[in-house]
């Protein structure tokens, strides 16, 4: 839900005097991290897998992230100079209203408040541990990337290409569905689905001028009316061995288009349809730690329209990061130096132009480089160099771009 | 110590980063690329070109904004990549004229086959049987310097009955004009007609005519010049705001002309004395001149755009049946040379050359020349290997 200016004073107070009231309520507090690494936990537990402040008696819980950068980019030897960004701000706040019911929400401040979105907001009730309820304002779980995007994660200023500019992460939509996961000796096996409102007309409309489903957040009321009317599916099966790693399976998909208005058909059923795989492990020896995600978009449109628009997509990220120095340094126990690399890879248009049978292009190749350090597990300072080809739609000479990033994320 | 070893290290790290500043990109040659503004605008200018360029460049229409309800493009960049010619996957189809003077069609969508719909919208399709040809979007960079050049000197160059007798016979367009366009300074006027010298059948008077005509009949945009919606026909609100239309005007009249490459090449110097010995340089003019123009940039300036603005018979191989005004089905605009050499850098990396990208290869482009300029492609199958190459080098050097 986006607030605008209107609302913005609202929510910052709100928020402020949650802050006030849980200071005032803390006798002491506990810090908690479970790493997305633990053994026992999968991608899709990242929402709750947060170290959070806990205040002694009262069942709430309170944390967030902050994310900051100074960037320096050159494209085609021209560069606009250095920028500092305050990328996002985002709180946490979780309720265990009983023992087997939760409440968890996620709010975030984007471009210094210019946005502000619920990213997640869902009571979930545990029946059984393969069957628990979560409705609301849910992360549709498409990928890995949407479902653990929290900033001090990940070893990189940017979110990955496939993530936020093929896919729409983070998604996040009014519906409901169930969850659970199952374990046996090494074996950790989950599954998600949901039920909830779906894409729209801007994800073949739009000012990138492709198909580009991110768009799909410039509609309006996007937590009241479902554009389509029919719901849109989002499931996930994971499989986890505690020695090898995750991987996980994933589809979305459903009607995008108003097909139907006041009872009339105005057009033909368009529908959108997402495929993920991702996957992610450390080699114990070496300490690597590597992680991916490649999805696949399958997207109707209307056949009269302009080929600018394509029909299917795909793209894949992968990150590999390996800790190369791990010691005591300025009183942090445990700080860790890594050096670690992404390969980012897009393509908007798959397929050929039917008037020269010659290649689509409208894709981007990039591969960033970067060192953290992280003084604890929760904070990460990181330093990135992205070099990136970019092709537009012709498949005329890429377009080059080199990009610096130096910044920090960290949970508080 | 140890603490004091640590901030050392973390220390020298910073410069190092920014040191590492020259890994980026370089900037490409100023004559690698088509796009940017001629030299000596002023500063007012400089920014009047800026938004000139987003217009052009950066706005993309969508249902919300106008696009459609038919059309054949989203943006002016959809069709003229880096400012340069076009690809086949958005050609234009122009139909309904077979002869000079007499439009058909208009009640069933002529001239423009707006070939793309938005959702919910059939596009149109071709009548059977009617004349029609397909077009390529031109190149764009230098149109300044075409526009300011006087009627005097196109006047002057044509020779429509071919009164030297070197089979060279073009004439200037005359033909009509819509209302809002203004006098270009020393326009002349025949019997209500004027020298129009834009488009590939030279049927567009100047720079706004062209670009107002685009965006209402390219991507479905009404303006205030162009108010009536394709699809419908009807007078509606415009899309687009005036101020908008006019800067793209200005940015299209700014931008540079194409710097020509590797002139000092010895294969490029023997085959610019091939090109005039061939006698391409009857019809592509190596040279002109521009006029006054309110942009001091622009005028009186000597430029080499190898066109001479005028209509010339091409042939049956060019005559698709089709034609515009009252220029002959069979007769095309000289196309400007300049800036062909990088004409696959907007292209995809391919050549799609002539008015509608049939040929592959400048050499297929040359013989496909016939009526007028038989006698220059015999001249060129005439000559050596060697000398077609040195020909051949030339002409991508423009």
């Amino acid at each position: 839900m986006k607030i605008f200016t209107s609302n913005y004073l609202k929510a910052s107070l709100l928020l402020f005097s949650f802050f006030c009231v849980g200071n005032l309520l803390a006798q002491e507090y506990e810090t908690e991290q479970e790493n997305s690494n633990d053994d026992n936990h999968l991608n899709m537990d990242a929402v709750f897998s947060r170290p959070s402040l806990k205040f002694d008696k009262v069942p709430v819980a309170l944390g967030g992230y902050l994310e900051a950068n100074t960037m320096h980019r050159t494209e085609e030897g021209i560069s606009e100079g250095l920028s500092f960004q305050a990328r996002r701000l985002t709180i946490f706040m979780a309720a265990s209203i009983s023992e087997r019911v939760k409440f968890l929400t996620e709010i975030e401040f984007e471009d210094g408040g210019k946005e502000v979105a619920i990213e997640f907001a869902a009571l979930d009730v545990a029946f059984h541990p393969m069957f628990n309820f979560r409705g609301g304002i849910v992360m549709n779980p498409i990928g890995a990337f949407n479902e653990n995007h929290d900033g001090p994660k990940w070893e990189f200023v940017e979110r990955p290409d496939v993530a936020v500019n093929m896919l729409a992460a983070t998604q996040s939509n009014a519906g409901f569905g169930m969850y659970g996961k199952t374990y046996s000796g090494n074996w950790i096996f989950g599954y998600e689905a949901y039920l909830t409102n779906g894409f729209n007309s801007k994800i073949i409309s739009n000012e990138e001028d492709k198909t580009f489903l991110p768009a799909y957040k410039e509609g309006e009321d996007l937590f009241e009316e479902n554009f389509s009317g029919k719901a849109m599916f989002s499931g996930k099966l994971a499989i986890k061995n505690r020695k090898i790693g995750e991987i996980g399976l994933s589809y979305m998909g459903g009607v995008y288009n108003k097909f139907e208005d006041d009872g009339e058909e105005i057009e033909d059923k368009a529908r959108v349809d997402v495929f993920a795989i991702d996957w992610n492990t450390t080699i114990k020896a070496t300490g690597t730690y590597i992680v991916g995600e490649a999805a696949f978009v399958r997207v109707q449109t209307p056949e009269t329209y302009t080929p600018q628009y394509g029909n299917k997509q795909h793209g894949v990220f992968m990150d590999v990061v390996q800790p190369v120095y791990k010691k005591k340094i300025f009183e942090w126990e445990d700080a860790t130096f890594n050096v670690a690399a992404r390969f980012d890879y897009v393509d908007w248009n798959v397929g050929k132009f039917e008037a020269t049978n010659t290649n689509i292009g409208d894709q981007i190749i990039a591969i960033t480089p970067g060192i953290s350090f992280r003084p604890t597990s929760k904070t990460v300072f990181r330093i990135n160099y992205r070099y990136e080809w970019q092709n537009d739609i012709i498949n005329n000479p890429a377009e080059r771009a080199a990009t610096w990033y130096m910044g920090f994320s960290s949970y508080f | 110590m140890k603490t004091k070893k640590h901030l050392l290290g973390a220390l020298i790290c910073i410069p190092l980063l920014f040191a590492c500043e020259a890994l980026g990109p370089q900037e490409p040659e100023e004559y690698e690329l088509l796009d940017g503004p001629v030299e000596d605008l002023n500063q007012a200018e400089a920014k009047r070109f800026i938004e000139g360029d987003k217009a052009f460049n950066d706005q993309i229409f969508t249902v919300e904004t106008g696009l459609g309800p038919i059309f054949t493009g989203t943006s002016c960049v959809s069709c003229h990549a880096g400012d340069g010619k076009g690809h086949p996957f958005v050609k234009f189809t122009r139909f309904g004229q077979g002869l000079p003077g007499v439009k058909n069609y208009l009640d069933q969508g002529a001239p423009q086959l707006q070939n793309r719909a938005i959702p919910g919208y059939e596009p149109e399709t071709l009548p059977p049987g009617v004349p029609h040809a397909d077009l390529i979007a031109p190149i764009v960079t230098g149109l300044g310097f075409l526009d300011a050049v006087s009627d005097e000197d196109l006047l002057a160059m044509a020779d429509p009955d071919d009164l030297d007798g070197d089979g060279i016979s073009g004439r200037v367009h005359w033909n009509d004009r819509p209302d809002y366009v203004n006098d270009r300074t020393g326009t002349i006027s025949e019997n209500g007609k004027y020298i129009t010298r834009f488009g590939k059948k030279a049927g567009m008077y100047d720079l706004l005519q062209q670009t107002a005509d685009a965006y209402n009949q390219d991507i479905g945009i009404n303006s205030f010049y162009e108010p009536y919606e394709t699809y419908s026909g009807d007078k509606v609100q415009p899309e687009i705001d005036r101020a908008t239309i006019n800067d793209v005007v200005f940015y299209l009249k700014t931008l540079k002309a194409p710097l020509p490459r590797d002139q000092d090449n010895p294969d490029v110097i023997a085959g610019s004395t091939l090109f005039e010995s061939a006698q391409c340089i009857a019809c592509h003019k190596p040279t002109l001149r521009t006029s006054y123009s309110p942009i001091v940039a622009i005028s009186y300036k000597e430029f080499h755009p190898y066109t001479d603005l005028l209509l010339h018979d091409m042939g049956p191989e060019l005559d698709d049946g089709y034609t515009e005004g009252y220029a002959f089905s069979s007769e095309w605009r000289t196309a400007p040379l300049w800036g062909i050499g990088l004409a696959k850098d907007s292209q995809g990396g391919e050549y799609y050359l002539m008015h509608d990208g049939r040929a592959r290869s400048i050499e297929e482009a040359i013989l496909l020349h016939g009526g007028e300029a038989q006698n220059s492609r015999t001249s060129y199958q005439n000559l050596g290997q060697h000398e077609k190459e040195q020909l051949l080098t030339f002409i991508e050097s423009l």
